[in-house]
This record gives structure tokens, sequence and C-alpha cells, in this order.
């Protein structure tokens, strides 16, 4: 009976596993081989990785969108979690009830839903000239509720001692968040990493309000161009997805333990 | 009397500090959250284009309930959250639980491979699905071949079976996020006390309801809330999957929004009115699913 249920247990997990990988490695073999032959089924990598970059290279400017994707992630990530932690941090290490109150604000903020905030965005950036800009596609996101409370649970376990040692040692409050406060919450900073860069290479139908200019593209809208024609050459729009999804993939290989123990952090 | 009033100022100058350090991110949720959601708010009474925009009273709520797609768009919707929400968290807390057993061998690679699709842009996994499910993609190649249909069948263009793909591949995508923060909740639990159920006689599935259910339930009225809000402002996937399609079957509420914004002739005071009932929605059944998740039992 125990050995049955082992047996089921694995079975049941190797089910999973294997429906959760199938269709990236779908997307490898398509990537890589003719598209005649991603329709008649082959399941093997191919040769034809080649062929699919000109055509792909021929037909979207992906060089263009990779480059624009990556800078407006890496600067948005870089600085969100800067804010949101100073943020989240002054609201728990200097906490009172007025401070507590606009905690409570912003997590209401958590609810409104990005459609309804779209519009008046879209139309207050159009007249400050930030349509097809750096700065129009990052700033509605810079600062999050889910960050600023993350930080605010994770600065709940920093050691009251140190700081009134640092303070005794006559560090500033900005020093002793930046000296202190930031290496020793590494896990949740590489927690919050993951998911900004994440949602920002991800996030579509913004930049695909504001992004009006194709120069200004993201890779995932050069993807959704893709399916547009009336035939689709899978192994060309396979190779461009293989593309979008690489960066997250690697990021989140690298950062994937630390993930989980900064989220085991949050929820705490 | 003087150490009791350096104190004081001590105090005061933390205070200051700390507003300094949360202004810059309060001040961008306020301008970027809450003044835009004002103007919405204002917006929604209004009709017209650019600058000729005049003021028309609840025309735009009235409007909305004897627009079909948008009806559609909300059933559409609910119907998501109603199926896939719950499938996806008890599917995820059956998987969390599995792989937490310390028993279990190489539970490092299951959950990498389960929480993978994780790692896949939004536009990307909806692309893949529809490939996969096209009338010549692997799906009705297996289904042809293994001798199930005896033609390809088109699962995009029939209303049921589009609504179903989108509802897998939302599995697909969520299920091992959800995973990932139900393992951090059952990292908290002290494994002794599943020892000490099993020492007692408590079956797998009596552990399961009787300890892991109400320990997490923090964790899972947090995935809850989170997957509903996500679940009413799906976009990627009705766009790139099924294209709202077929005939609006499949559209979903901000989708049609995003339409009526930016793909029609735009008229952003009735799309500002329409989101406007999204964010009662959202806010209404996060209230419901907290009142529900406060209860004692």
């Amino acid at each position: 009976m125990i050995k049955f249920r082992k047996f089921a247990m694995y079975l049941f997990l190797i089910i999973v596993s294997f429906f959760s990988v199938f269709p990236l490695y779908w997307m490898v073999c398509a990537a890589t081989n003719k598209s005649a032959e991603v329709i008649s089924g082959r399941l093997i990598p191919g040769t034809y990785f080649v062929e699919n970059m000109k055509a792909l290279l021929a037909s979207q400017n992906v060089g263009r969108a990779m480059t624009n994707s990556f800078r407006y992630a890496i600067i948005l990530t870089i600085l969100s979690l800067i804010i949101s932690s100073l943020a989240g941090y002054g609201f728990e290490i200097y906490h009172d009830k007025a401070k507590d109150f606009v905690m409570n604000i912003i997590l209401l903020a958590m609810m409104v839903p990005f459609v309804a905030t779209m519009i008046p965005l879209f139309q207050m950036f159009s007249k400050a000239g930030w349509l097809n800009s750096t700065i129009g596609f990052i700033l509605p996101t810079i600062s999050t509720p889910f960050l600023i409370m993350m930080f605010r649970q994770s600065a709940r376990s920093f050691p009251h001692d140190i700081m009134e040692a640092a303070r005794i040692d006559g560090l500033s409050e900005i020093r002793i968040f930046f000296q202190m406060f930031i290496p020793t919450m590494r896990s949740t900073y590489a927690a919050a990493m993951t998911i900004t860069f994440m949602n920002a290479w991800n996030s579509y139908l913004w930049p695909k309000v504001i992004m009006t200019d194709s120069n200004s593209q993201t890779m995932p809208m050069v993807v959704a161009n893709l399916t547009q024609g009336y035939v689709t050459d899978y192994g060309v729009l396979m190779l461009a997805v293989l593309f979008c999804t690489l960066p997250t993939a690697i990021v989140f290989f690298c950062l994937q333990n630390a993930f989980a123990e900064g989220i085991t952090g949050a929820v705490k | 009397m003087s150490k009791p009033s350096k104190k004081m100022t001590l105090n005061k100058k933390h205070n200051i500090t700390g507003w300094l350090f949360l202004a810059p991110g309060a001040l961008l949720i306020l301008f970027m959250s809450f003044v835009p959601m004002g103007r919405a708010l204002v917006l929604s009474f209004k009709t017209g284009v650019g600058a000729a925009m005049k003021s028309c009273g609840l025309m735009n709520y009235t409007r909305m309930f004897q627009d079909t797609v948008f009806v559609q768009s909300i059933k559409n919707t609910f119907f998501y959250l109603i199926i896939q929400v719950p499938i996806m968290l008890i599917f995820a807390l059956i998987l969390a639980s599995i792989l937490n057993n310390r028993q279990l061998r190489f539970k490092g690679l299951f959950r990498t491979m389960i929480f993978l699709p994780c790692a896949t842009s939004l536009v990307a996994y909806a692309v893949i699905f529809r490939s996969l499910f096209a009338n010549n993609g692997i799906v009705n190649w297996v289904l042809v071949n293994l001798g199930i249909l005896d033609q390809p069948y088109s699962f995009l263009t029939n209303v049921w079976s589009a609504r179903i793909v989108i509802i897998i591949a939302l599995l697909w995508r969520w299920t091992g996020y959800n995973m990932v923060f139900y393992l951090a909740g059952l990292q908290n639990i002290e494994y002794s006390v599943y020892e000490a159920a099993k020492i007692d006689g408590a079956s797998a599935i009596q552990s399961f309801f009787k300890i892991t259910v109400p320990l997490l339930k923090p964790t899972i009225l947090l995935t809850a809330i989170m997957s509903t809000n996500g679940t009413l402002q799906l976009f990627d996937e009705s766009v790139n999957l099924t294209d709202g399609g077929p005939a609006n079957a499949s559209i979903t509420m901000s989708h049609y929004i995003y339409n009526v914004s930016f793909k029609y002739v735009p008229n952003f005071g009735y799309a500002a009115a329409m989101s406007f009932l999204i964010l009662i929605l959202v806010a209404i059944l996060a209230f419901l699913q907290m009142k529900v998740g406060d209860k004692r039992d």
C-alpha cells in the first residue's frame, strides 16, 4: 500500500512536470526546425536555426526591440528597488500611527486595476511628451504597493540593536540603510529584483498604449506583431518567443533560491 | 531636564527621516494611482473626443449594461475566475504539500520544472499556446495520429474550446507560481507537527486538511486575492491567444476596454466608466475574501 502510494506520488509529479516543461521544449524544437517540419509534428531539435534567424531579422528589428526591453527593464528594476525598499524601510523602522495610516492607504492602491488608470495616465503622459520614452515606460510602476509591503515586512526582522550600535558609532540614518540594511536583506532584494524585472520585461498593455512609434517597441510587442500575418511561420515565431523568454528565464534561474527565500520572509 | 528634551528632538528627527524615506515611493503611488483614478472618475461622466469632451451624466454607466460585448466580456472574465482560480489554487496546494514531504527525492528538480512556466513572458506563452492548439498545431497532430479525432479540431474558433484553452494556458502559467508561495508558507510550519500527526495515526489526507490548510490560511488568502485581481485584469492572453474570438466569445474586460480606448474610434469617457466597474468589482471581491478569510472556525 505504502509502496503504491509512493509510486502514485512520483507518477503524479512526473506527469505534472512533463506538462510544465513540454510547451517550452516544443518552443525550442520549433525554433530550430523548418515551419513545415514543425507542423508535421517533429519533436526533436533541428538544424534550421540559422535560416529562421535570418528570416526573423529580415521581418522584425529584433535587436532594437531587445535593446529597448533591456533598457526599460533594467532602469525600472534599479529605481524600483531603491525607492520601494527605502519606503518600506521608512514605514517600518520609523513607524507611528500616521505612517501606518498612510501605509494602509497605499495598500488600497493594490486593488486599483491598471485599466482604470491607463487612460488618464496616457493623457497625462502625452501632454508631458513622454510617449515613446523610457520615463514614460517606467514611471507608473517604479513604486508598487506590493514591493513596499514586502520590504516593510522584511524590515521587521532587521535587528534593532544593530541600528542602535550603528547610531552610537555616528552613522547617519541614510548610511545605516545603505550600509547595514541592504546587505542584510540580500534575499529580499533578490526576490524583489526577480519580480520587478520579470514584470517589466513582460509588461505588454502599457507599452502597447504609449509606445506608438515602432522604434520604441519592446520584445513582447514584436512577438505579438509576428502573429498578425495570415500564414504563421512557426520556426520564426518560436525563435522570437525564445528570445523573449531567455532573459527572464536566466534571471529566474540565477535567483531562484534567493527568490524562494525572499518570498518565505514575505509571507511570514 | 535636558535629557528628555534631547530625546524628544531625536525622536522628532527620526520621525522626519522616516517621512523623507517613504516620500518618493508614497508620492509616486499618489500621482500614478490615486490621481489618475480620480481623473478616470471625472472622465467617466463625459463623452466626446479630445478637447471636445462634454458632460453626459450617467449615460456611460447605463450604456455599458446594454452593450452586449461588454456584458459578454464580464461573463467571460467571471467564467475564467470561477473555474480557473479554485482549480489552480487547489492544485498548487496539493503540489506544495507533496513537495514538502521530507522523504521525497529529486525535490529540487520537480520544483524547478513545475515553476519553469513562470519564467516565460505572458505574450510568449500566449503565443506558444496559440500555436500548440492551432489547426495545424501539435495537439491536433497528436489527437489525429492517436485516432481520437478524424480531422483537426479548430480549438480557437469554437466558443467553448477557445475559453477552455485560455483556462488551460492560465493553469499552466500560474500554478507553479502559487505553489512557491505555499511552499514558502509550509517552511514556516514545524515539520515535527506532521511527524506527530503521523505517529497519532493521521492519514496524509487528514493532515492535509487538519494541518496544512488551516495553518496556510493567510497565504491562501493572499494568493486568492492576487489571483482574483490578476484574473479580473486579464489582457495579454485574450489578445494574443484567441484575439477575443470567436466573435468576442472569449474577450476579457480589459481587452474590450483597450479596444474601446485605442483600437476603435477612441471613447475615453465610456472606457473610463467601464474601468471603474472593474475597480468596484475588485474591491468587492477582495473585501469578501478578507471577510471569509478572517472568520474563525
